[in-house]
């Protein structure tokens, strides 16, 4: 083979890797004690994107959302580790929260009832709802022993 | 998040300021019980609220349950981008905003 046969080939894996190029990634104990260090670390990358300060606020809050809940129910009562991504895609943002927890799909439960009264409202389940109707898409998929929630927004 | 109480013979008013989200909305709820006893108006202040997770909805619904039984509670201020929380989640319709 070539030097630049080599070459080509190098620069085609490469590129390969480009479309995760601009993700930075926090791994943490997935404890709600770690909630001020995702959340800063959200900030710190749409305060570099230049996020609008309600956009911020709404992804502040879907990443909240579903880092709580893989803090308080995916590793039951031991200690795991969430793995937080975030990506600019030409002012789409994407977030992915990774846990090696139990398999579990967040999507899959009933949106609460909104309409009920004070009384007949339950306590929980709001969650999961604000981060579907706060971001543009939010999938999930489970691969390779993980829960990977993906949520996207434009800026 | 800060917490200013202030009170008017059975009327409490909290000015919620900052951030309410899981690790600070358990002080909000702690506020709100250990003040509550002997309160027939509480009045949660959130002119200077910036933002609230579902932890802060859970404590405002929790406030609105035991308020009924006891009088009334009242919300003021809001500030747009937590009304619309309200609003998405239903809120609007079951807390008394002013």
């Amino acid at each position: 083979m070539s030097e630049l046969e080599i070459l080509i080939i190098m620069c085609i894996l490469s590129n390969k890797d480009n479309k995760n190029k601009s993700f930075k990634t926090l791994t943490v104990d997935a404890l709600n004690d770690n909630l001020t260090a995702v959340i800063n670390f959200i900030d710190s990358f749409l305060e570099e994107s230049c996020c609008p300060m309600k956009t911020q606020m709404q992804i502040d809050l879907s990443v909240e959302e579903i880092f709580v809940n893989i803090a308080n129910y995916a590793y039951g009562d031991s200690v795991g580790k969430a793995e937080i991504s975030i990506g600019n895609n030409h002012g789409e943002i994407t977030v992915v929260l990774r846990d090696s927890g139990m398999p579990y799909n967040p999507l899959e439960k009933e949106d609460p009832d909104i309409t009920l009264s004070a009384e007949e409202r339950q306590i929980g389940g709001l969650g999961v709802f604000l981060t579907k109707r706060n971001m543009d898409s939010v999938s999930y998929s489970y691969e390779n022993g993980q829960n990977i929630l993906t949520m996207k927004k434009t800026l | 998040m800060q917490i200013q109480k202030k009170t008017d013979g059975a009327k409490l008013t909290l000015e919620i300021s900052g951030r309410v989200d899981t690790t600070t909305a358990p002080e909000l709820d702690k506020c709100i019980t250990e003040n509550a006893p002997g309160v027939s108006e509480l009045v949660l202040d959130l002119k200077d609220m910036s933002y609230t997770s579902s932890a802060g909805l859970r404590v405002i619904l929790k406030a609105q349950k035991m308020m009924n039984k006891q009088g009334k509670m009242i919300i003021t201020n809001v500030q747009n981008d937590v009304m619309e929380i309200f609003e998405m989640t239903g809120f609007s319709d079951i807390l008394t905003i002013e």
